[in-house]
């Protein structure tokens, strides 16, 4: 359990991570941000959790190999760059920062997300962006290549989803069962099909204004930038948008 | 309100007499589906790579195509705290059975593992006349039962043909250097990492549970216990270890040895598909998943969990139909790996041909007789549909 | 002669608030109100006043308050009042005493020293509303195994009829006689839009009421009022009625009186006659008679519907209960000392029977215990009150529970236990042709589904707290229960463990 860390002398370190516990490895990122680094690269990376949690900083940090559950859990500013798959829990509670991903993630990605941006490339686990918010000047993104397995956008309140379909094959259909159930604000775009029965009821389709379409083309070339996508490609094909119906969903549950 | 069957065990498994045993874990299982024998370095390595989600109070192995040299045999795996409770034990086996051999497991002196109890293993082969008129299968049951239940301070760990459970207190890694695994070879391998909730551990109730050539490892905690106990007791299983897992042994026992149903159509039992689902199927499979329902509703697995349930020949990874537990699933070549965590199948294996994570309730099958490299490509998920 | 019964209620009325409108004179059935021509007055008489509400409810100025009568006796731990009055009663009367509605008196609400579990930790409750929550039920007999065929791996077991639910709660049996047809057709109408079923008791299945056969329990009872094979075919299942929770080993006496034109004739009777169910169906006097009178709907019905046998839970209801399965019952229901009636004699109803709580969980515990509890649904019955009550019945071992008072209560009803006069003034335990109109049954079976609707909402909302998204979960699921204040017996009986333990 050797930890390499080597520096080339100005703002980026290396660390091989190689079995090292979590915890001191997010003591050696923050000796690291506090030394001034600008780009981190940890190498060899296991199954760490809480990867760069709650670290205030600008500063890079690529993750090879694959990262433990909760990466970047009430992340605040960072921007973390996975080359490969995250576990489940990614983006946990995150208040700003961006968190990339090179394969694909896994469940309840971006849970209670209320800042921040998380771009996956492939395919997301079970309740992806469950209860994302956006509060003042804050409105988070997960923007996901792939598709969704179920409960995608579960009682969201805010932000925004974004689902490519890029794997899906064929008939081109989400697969998602669920998709929006007790959802009473943002906005969930799919490239795409999705049938009625796949939708939560408290989910509405509608078509994209103006406003949608610059919101879609923003994070869309951000998305082509990071995995080398062609935005104008992706963006020609039909997007549907999927808002809640009420913002107050249970109006009519209580009697008293 | 146990009723029948409180004995030793019961007590030292769930000391405060909880309605059950709560644990918490980690998962991992690793198949060559060619048949092709490999040691068990890689498991523990990917095992131990989860330890944050155990606690040292249990870790256990089961390994398949263990034992060539004796594969007609039943393998028995017994725990002994004393020496007393051997010989009763043993005395049991030799009016039972013809004894092949009998051997304690070998293990090395570990810092790690404190105040292990004796391990022995027996190979043993069924009397022709055992005078009962039972099943090989059944006698066996019932001699496993009559020690569990019978023999103070005796337990079998496992009891099939060519396989073995290993298991005790401690890290699966641990437990894994007590009993040398890196020194054997099987073609399946399964692992379990534990944490459990209301039970300081010991080492029959760590996982996996076993029953005849079954193993089963299990994360999560099934809010139907209650039920699915009382079902199985009408088929006169007796769940002594009051834990989920021997509830989802004894279910697979009833479904597949005693009701004959493959193991796609016991998924659709243990995390059986939504009604809402059902009414979208064509008529024959809505017929089958409705009948299921009807017939088997005691059965339904609620609340969330994932298994790994392996028997000669066969792995399963499954989770409960809302997926409220974690399964990653991988393959390379002819290997399957299932695990809590995609970072351990990794670690062992950084080149993987492709590493998804199933649906839940949705069966991930690694089968001998249905070898991974010989399929196309997506040939794991057509098998499971 | 003179009765020296004191009035049960005081009427108090506001006369600064009074305006003489006459609406309480006329809503009242049981004459507590008149109008004083002479006067220009209303005035009130208490010893016709049965408590029912009616008037308060439908005063336009709430000039109306209706209280106990607080006359008191000497207190006397053995001459409780009720016990000096029923003897005035039947002084004056010389008759078996007969009331209506379910036992009143203190026995034990086991319901109310049950207590539900929530998933804390260890597994996570389930979001009921977002989240799927199955209560679909299906009653009937189950098989102990499913077979495929080995080859094609295709369904090989056919089961036995079943009857699907979407909520666990069925409407009680109510005759038409003892109740309307407008309540009828109430009940049936929430029945059918809640997904559920409507019992319609031994009155025989009014023309009117054939549309909603479909969501019909058609009741064979020892009158066999209106039995034939139309009626048998369009239910969608059968009930033979062996006994009642209210009464139980007595039979039942609709008088002439209520036998209308109508009446008659959905009962297959001449108007005007007493129309008497036998105590026990005289066709069977044991165990084999019962068999053979399933069989003979089975055969009547061409094994196209499950045939439900009801009972009153009685001290060896688990024995009967098993001899029942064993004689082909498909469904067996349940009724418990707290059984509600429209006529029943007060003894009987106050001491025969024994609590639905014991009753569902031995014939549970037997059935199970000899192997054969898939072979039969349970349906329990007998005052269920509230959503909690069904959480409850169906985590000690119940398929799915009878309500009628409930129902009744939702739509009008205020337990007011004068159904046995056919007065009821509001509207429902009579057949009186105004008093009848005043349940419309566009606005019943909208307040009747409103309940259902809450019940279940409830129910999804205690099972996502248990972390159970099916009902069949629940089912049977007793470590979900704690008794509290209860004898070890109890707890025993009951397969329940002490809160705490």
């Amino acid at each position: 359990m050797t930890t390499n860390i080597s520096s080339n002398g100005g703002s980026t370190v290396r660390i091989d991570v190689n079995g090292t516990h979590y915890r001191e490895l997010n003591g050696l990122i923050r000796e690291a941000v506090a030394d001034g680094a600008q780009r981190i690269d940890l190498h060899d990376v296991h199954g760490q959790r809480y990867i760069a949690t709650n670290l205030r900083t600008e500063a890079e940090i690529h993750i090879h190999g694959t990262p433990g559950n909760d990466l970047g859990a009430f992340l605040d500013g960072s921007r973390l760059i996975v080359h490969g798959n995250a576990q489940d829990g990614c983006g946990n509670t995150m208040n700003e920062g961006e968190i990339i991903v090179h394969g694909h993630a896994g469940d309840i990605t971006g849970l209670s997300a209320r800042g921040g941006r998380i771009f996956v490339r492939e395919d997301v686990g079970y309740r992806a962006a469950i209860h994302m918010k956006e509060y003042e000047e804050k409105r988070p993104a997960l923007v996901i290549g792939g598709t969704a397995q179920d409960f995608l956008g579960e009682y969201m309140a805010g932000g925004i989803v974004v689902a490519l379909g890029l794997t899906l094959n064929g008939e081109n259909c989400h697969k998602a069962s669920f998709v929006g159930t007790g959802m009473h604000g943002g906005v969930i775009y799919l490239r795409g099909h999705i049938n009625e029965h796949q939708l939560g009821k408290d989910v509405g389709v509608s078509k994209l204004t103006r406003k949608d379409r610059t919101i879609l083309r923003d994070l869309v070339t951000q998305f082509a930038a990071h995995f080398g996508y062609d935005a104008e490609e992706i963006l020609a094909s039909r997007f549907i948008k999927l808002v809640p119906l009420h913002l107050r969903p249970y109006g009519r549950l209580y009697t008293c | 309100m146990g009723g029948k069957g409180m004995d030793h065990w019961e007590r030292v498994n769930n000391p405060y007499d909880d309605d059950k045993v709560i644990a918490a874990c980690s998962l991992f299982g690793m198949m060559d589906t060619s048949g092709k024998r490999f040691s068990g370095g890689d498991t523990i390595t990917a095992i131990a790579n989860m330890h944050e989600r155990g606690n040292g109070l249990g870790g256990g192995f089961a390994v398949y195509g263990l034992y060539p040299q004796y594969a007609e045999h039943y393998a028995f795996h017994v725990m002994y705290l004393d020496e007393a409770a051997r010989r009763e034990a043993e005395s049991l086996l030799q009016d039972g059975f013809r004894v092949a051999l009998a051997e304690p497991v070998p293990t090395r002196k570990t810092r790690a593992i404190e105040n292990p109890p004796l391990v022995w293993r027996y190979f043993l082969e069924v009397r022709t006349q055992n005078g009962q008129g039972l099943s090989h299968d059944d006698y066996v049951l019932e001699k496993v039962m009559q020690i569990n239940t019978g023999v103070r301070n005796a337990f079998v760990f496992s009891s099939g043909k060519d396989m073995a459970v290993f298991k005790g207190v401690g890290y699966p890694e641990d437990i894994a250097d007590y009993f040398r695994l890196d020194e054997y070879q099987g073609y399946l391998w399964t692992a379990h990492g534990r944490f459990p909730t209301n039970t300081r551990g010991w080492w029959g109730g760590a996982h996996p549970f076993s029953i005849l050539d079954w193993t089963v490892n299990h994360n999560g905690e099934i809010s139907s216990y209650g039920i699915n106990r009382r079902y199985l007791e009408m088929f006169g299983y007796h769940c002594t270890m009051q834990t989920d897992t021997e509830v989802i042994a004894y279910a697979v026992d009833l479904l597949v040895r005693r009701h004959h149903l493959p193991i796609e159509v016991v998924a659709d039992v243990l995390a059986a598909p939504l009604w809402s689902q059902i009414e979208r199927e064509d008529g024959e499979k809505a017929a089958l998943h409705t009948t299921l329902r009807q017939v088997y509703g005691s059965l339904l697995l609620n609340g969330p969990f994932t298994v790994v349930i392996a028997h000669q020949g066969e792995m399963i990874g499954l989770t409960d139909r809302i997926r409220l537990r974690p399964l990653t699933a991988a393959t390379k070549g002819d290997l399957l790996f299932l695990s809590s965590e995609e970072s351990a199948i990794r670690l062992v294996c950084p080149q993987l041909d492709r590493a998804w994570i199933p649906m839940g309730g949705e069966p991930i099958i690694g089968s001998l007789q249905r070898p991974l490299a010989k399929r196309e490509p997506v040939a794991v998920e057509e098998a499971t549909a | 002669m003179k009765t020296y019964l004191p009035p049960r209620f005081v009427i108090d009325r506001y006369a600064e608030r009074c305006i003489a409108c006459q609406v309480c004179v006329r809503q009242c059935s049981f004459d507590a109100h008149a109008y004083d021509g002479e006067d220009d007055e209303i005035r009130s008489y208490e010893k016709n006043c049965v408590g029912c509400h009616r008037c308060s409810v439908f005063c336009p100025t709430q000039a109306l308050n209706i209280r106990l009568n607080p006359l008191s006796y000497r207190p006397n731990v053995n001459w409780q009042p009720e016990f000096i009055e029923d003897i005035i009663r039947q002084s004056e009367g010389g008759g078996v005493l007969l009331t209506g509605m379910g036992n009143d008196k203190p026995y034990r609400v086991y319901w109310d020293h049950l207590l539900l579990n929530a998933s804390q930790v260890t597994n996570p409750s389930i979001d009921p509303l977002r989240e799927p929550m199955e209560l679909k039920t299906f009653l009937g007999r189950k098989p102990d195994r499913v077979e495929l065929d080995p080859a094609s791996l295709s369904l090989k077991t056919q089961l036995a009829p079943q009857v699907a639910i979407d909520v666990p709660v069925l409407f009680s049996a109510m005759s038409y006689g003892a109740i309307n047809l407008n309540v009828q057709e109430s009940l049936a109408r929430a029945a059918t839009e809640a997904g559920t079923l409507f019992n319609v008791g031994e009155g025989g299945l009014h023309q009117t009421l054939y549309k909603y056969a479909n969501n019909a329990i058609v009741q064979v009872a020892s009158g066999r009022f209106g039995v034939h094979p139309e009626y048998l075919d369009v239910a969608r299942f059968i009930e033979i009625k062996i006994g009642q929770g209210a009464k139980p080993g007595i039979g039942g006496h609709l008088p002439g009186g209520k036998v209308s034109e109508d009446v008659a004739e959905t009962r297959m009777i001449p108007a005007g006659t007493d129309a008497l169910s036998p105590a026990p169906q005289h066709d069977i006097y044991s165990i084999e008679d019962l068999a053979q009178l399933i069989y003979a709907l089975k055969e009547a019905t061409n094994y196209t519907k499950p045939v439900c046998v009801k009972i009153a839970a009685v001290h060896n209801s688990a024995a009967i209960a098993s001899g029942m399965v064993r004689a082909g019952a498909d469904i067996i229901a349940l009724d418990g000392l707290r059984g509600s009636t429209g006529a029943a004699p007060k003894m009987i109803r106050d001491n025969v029977g024994i609590p639905i709580e014991l009753a569902i969980a031995s014939v549970d515990t037997r059935l199970r215990e000899e192997g054969i509890r898939n072979q039969a649904s349970i349906i329990a019955a007998g005052g269920f009150r509230n959503s909690a009550d069904v959480v409850k019945a169906i985590a000690l071992g119940a398929d799915a529970v009878y309500i009628g008072t409930a129902a009744l209560i939702a739509l009008g009803c205020t337990v007011c236990q004068q159904c046995p006069t056919g007065k009821c003034a509001w509207g429902i335990a009579t057949t009186d042709p105004i008093l009848s109109k005043r349940v419309n049954p566009d606005i019943g079976a909208r307040r009747v589904v409103n309940l259902l609707r809450g019940w279940s909402l409830e129910i999804k909302e205690m099972l996502g707290g248990m972390g159970i998204n099916a009902l069949e979960s629940l089912r049977g699921n007793r470590l979900h229960l704690r008794g509290v204040d209860l004898t070890d017996g109890e707890l025993d009986v009951l397969g329940v463990r002490l809160a705490g333990r």
